[in-house]
């Protein structure tokens, strides 16, 4: 178990220096687009006068290198900064403070959980068992029907998926609501019901990847003599697949598991705008128009920490899985 | 082009039509109901400080329903008291309001003369950004002059100061509690703010017991969803999961409108697309090159391709068919490329390329607007080549900087606010550099039009200064592109709704109602 915790902390360790440099990447890639927060904000009435004024009282006149050490010593200590949208709110009311990117984006983060959460609680359960039906059924018309239509629905883009299920859903057959527009204090059952759509879209965005990894992992270890063995002693094939095929096909699985939960977090900008999501992609786009730097480097920030972990605990999962990862000579 | 009357063509559309083929009667308004709209315009940075508005959303929010100004444009074009009873002026310099009595605050404080001092106040001081500074700074003198009276001196006579103080950002608050009242919300309106969520939705119920009784705010509880995605708010509206949305794409409407379920609303009003010209630059300060460039663009064959009809032509002045003096009958200019190769002989300009900067920043379509002119010019001999700029930091890079772009204006309530905002000389978003050298005469008509009460005398000062803008101004204004909105046949409208701005002026809480 040593080992296992030795190789936690290491990955760990690699994660922080992986984070590190995306910090740099993020920070260089937010400040050279064009146009600033205080361009975007004064629009038409941007005077060169008011965007002096406005880029002075947000720091934004300092040089690069200064404020980059000044937002990754903010990150270190859990402050993410002010939201430049909310500071000049604040300002402009001749008081200080305002609302901090944390307290801006942790509800909006909690939606985009919950949306995740949702479609996992739904996409992994039917993926997998899909996998192994289709592994079950290899080659029969229902292995072809399940590969054909995960893969055309991967193969679209999401809001094409999204607006096909709303065409679908919510206006030939007004089953399911075309907004998502949850909020806080909204009953569950409703939320539910709310964050269906999205979480549906997301599902046939992720299934594909994830059946066909159970589907192809069980299908190599069907070949192998030990399964001979079991199907020689006259287990029935269901039983074979899940009792000794699945646990030893599990550490690929988990793998891209793990990857599309990542994605379900990260890739989630386009289904919330669609839908009307207020979850922290539509955040993301919202702070991108207007160039509200700290938050866009916090949100990208966090989906990085997002991909990080969770490729971290694919590979932490898969050792646990593998008894010849657990216990190495 | 069509002829419309002074307060802009209403097309009530098929709600009226339905209506009266079936015979069913056009029900009264009754209060009661909830009224959802989409709404695009929405900001993470949204507040109830009316400093920071400039979009639908938030006007919508705070002027449309949580909170008063003074005074209010009414659907039709006319200045009614809001939170002013009356007001009176003998000189256009000293201004006199009386308040209306018995007007309180969400939070149960009593409406006076002091709120109106610092709430207009707060738009002062070197720091503020409010968009609003221009119209207060004009105050020298505020002073409350009885229980329930205002008196304001100007700097200079004005006697459309009572249509100012119409303006989203001149909203009342309460004196002391401004902070406070910004923070949560706290005005006079008909509805009070039961959540907001900036960029994401705001909800609000009706005051019980409200000054303005019975003649308005007839539902129960709003609630604005921020939909900033075109394709979202249709949706949400063809799915009825809102009653009302705004800013339709034109591209869509007509499928919308096939919807029995659904009425659109469309209104022209004053916004204007324009390309204006620095007229302090060569060659644009050639008059005749302006006038080439005046017969050389196809204003119909703009409106029926960009705004696909959803609009009107212009001739060169931002005076639209919502302001009060708008000169629709001028005889309009139209495309004609003998007289534009003509004026441009007469600049001896025969082989110029003129650069202009689009891009679709400056209103959806510029950059097709922009070819269309090049095309048609090109008839005339006059070279255009369009120079596409990047969207981000069109306001400051290109507009007021090239010599030639495109732009829009979202218009103004009064002939003088329009004109001191973009045509006086010297001020910052004069986007022509229009100045004495260019037509001295507009230049003192603006001045005494300004100071002029009397409404024929100045009918003939704004017709004036329109044609002087038709045949010599520096800006390109080929339309007036309307707003249409989309409604579900649930919801009752006045027959006029408003044409200043989106959404009846922003005030579809106030003045519409269920069915």
């Amino acid at each position: 178990m040593n080992t296992v915790l030795k190789i936690i902390l290491q990955r760990l360790g690699l994660g922080l220096l992986t984070l590190l440099v995306v910090s740099i990447v993020i920070f260089l890639a937010v400040n050279a687009l064009p146009g600033d927060f205080a361009q975007v904000i004064l629009g038409q009435g941007a005077t060169e006068q008011a965007t002096a004024q406005i880029r002075r009282d947000l720091g934004l006149d300092q040089p690069l290198v200064m404020r980059y050490f000044a937002w990754l010593g903010g990150m270190a200590t859990g402050d993410l900064g002010t939201s430049f949208a909310q500071l000049n709110f604040a300002q402009n009311m001749g008081g200080s403070g305002g609302v901090t990117v944390v307290e801006q984006i942790a509800p909006r983060f909690a939606n985009t959980m919950f949306l995740a959460g949702v479609t996992a609680a739904i996409a992994v359960p039917v993926a997998v068992g899909l996998g192994i039906l289709a592994a079950l059924y290899r080659n029969t018309a229902f292995d072809k029907a399940a590969n054909v239509a995960t893969l055309s629905s991967i193969s679209s883009p999401e809001f094409f998926m999204a607006y096909v299920l709303i065409l679908f859903l919510a206006v030939l057959n007004p089953i399911l609501p075309s907004l998502s527009n949850i909020y806080e204090g909204m009953p569950f059952g409703e939320r539910l019901t709310r964050t269906l759509l999205p979480a549906l879209t997301l599902t046939l965005v992720v299934v594909a990847h994830m059946m066909r990894m159970t589907r192809a992992s069980i299908i190599n270890l069907l070949a192998s003599p030990y399964i001979e063995m079991a199907r020689l002693k006259g287990i029935a094939p269901m039983r074979i697949i899940v009792r000794h095929a699945l646990p030893n096909a599990l550490a690929p699985i988990i793998n891209v598991i793990a990857l599309n939960l990542a994605y379900l977090i990260t890739g989630v900008v386009v289904v919330e705008v669609v839908f009307v999501y207020p979850g922290i992609g539509q955040l993301f786009v919202d702070s991108v128009k207007i160039r509200d730097i700290p938050v866009v480097q916090a949100c990208c920030l966090i989906f990085a920490a997002a991909y990080i972990l969770l490729n971290l605990t694919a590979d932490v999962m898969s050792i646990l899985s593998n008894p010849r990862l657990r216990h190495p000579k | 082009m069509t002829t419309l009357n002074r307060r802009g063509l209403l097309k009530t559309g098929v709600a009226a039509g339905v209506l009266g083929l079936t015979g069913l009667p056009l029900r009264a308004q009754t209060r009661g109901g909830k009224l959802t709209a989409g709404l695009s315009g929405a900001n993470t940075s949204d507040s109830w400080d009316a400093r920071t508005h400039s979009d639908l959303f938030m006007i919508a929010s705070a002027q449309g329903a949580v909170f008063d100004s003074l005074t209010e444009v009414a659907a039709d074009g006319s200045l009614v008291g809001e939170l002013a009873e009356s007001w009176d002026s003998t000189d256009a310099q000293t201004w006199v309001f009386n308040l209306r009595t018995g007007v309180n605050f969400h939070n149960g404080k009593a409406f006076g003369p002091q709120d109106v001092i610092e709430s207009l106040q707060m738009h002062l001081g070197e720091e503020s950004k409010s968009a609003a500074k221009p119209i207060v700074q004009n105050i020298t003198e505020m002073t409350q002059s009885g229980d329930h009276q205002v008196t304001f001196v100007l700097n200079a006579p004005n006697a459309d100061f009572p249509y100012l103080l119409s303006d989203y950002h001149l909203l009342m608050y309460p004196a002391g509690q401004i902070e406070d009242a910004i923070t949560n919300g706290i005005g006079t309106g008909l509805y009070q703010v039961q959540s907001f969520d900036p960029g994401v939705r705001m909800v609000a119920t009706r005051v019980d017991d409200h000054y303005k009784g019975d003649s308005a705010g007839w539902f129960d509880e709003i609630e604005y969803i921020a939909i900033n995605d075109n394709t979202a708010r249709n949706n949400a509206l063809l799915t009825g999961q809102v009653d009302a949305i705004n800013r339709i794409d034109f591209k869509v409407e007509s499928l919308l409108r096939a919807n029995p379920n659904i009425v659109i609303k469309e209104v022209t009003g004053n916004q204007h697309y324009t390309f204006p010209m620095l007229t302090n630059n060569s060659p644009y300060d050639n008059v005749n090159l302006r006038k080439a460039l005046k017969y050389g663009i196809n204003r119909q064959e703009m409106v029926d391709k960009i705004l696909l009809g959803h609009g009107q032509v212009a001739n060169d002045t931002p005076i639209g068919p919502a302001s009060q003096y708008y000169a629709g009958d001028m005889e309009q200019l139209t495309y004609d490329p003998d007289q534009a190769a003509f004026y441009l002989k007469e600049a001896g300009m025969e082989d110029v390329t003129l650069d202009l900067s689009a891009s679709n920043a400056a209103f959806e379509g510029a950059v097709d607007a922009a070819q269309l002119l090049q095309a048609s010019a090109s008839v005339a001999g006059i070279g255009i080549n369009v120079v596409q700029e990047p969207a981000d930091g069109y306001w400051s890079n290109v507009w007021l900087k090239k010599n030639f772009c495109a732009s829009y204006w979202s218009g103004r309530a009064t002939e003088d606010w329009m004109f001191s905002s973009a045509y006086e000389e010297g001020v910052p978003w004069n986007d022509s550099q229009w100045g004495t050298e260019d037509s001295a005469r507009f230049q003192e008509l603006l001045l005494e039009g300004r100071a002029e009460l009397d409404s024929d005398r100045r009918r003939e000062i704004y017709t004036e200064m329109q044609m002087i803008l038709r045949d010599e101004g520096g800006v390109l204004i080929p339309m007036f592109a309307n707003y249409v909105e989309g409604l579900s046949a649930k919801l009752g409208t006045p027959e006029t709704i408003g044409n200043l701005w989106q959404m009846d002026n922003a005030r579809m809480a106030e003045r519409w109602w269920t069915t």
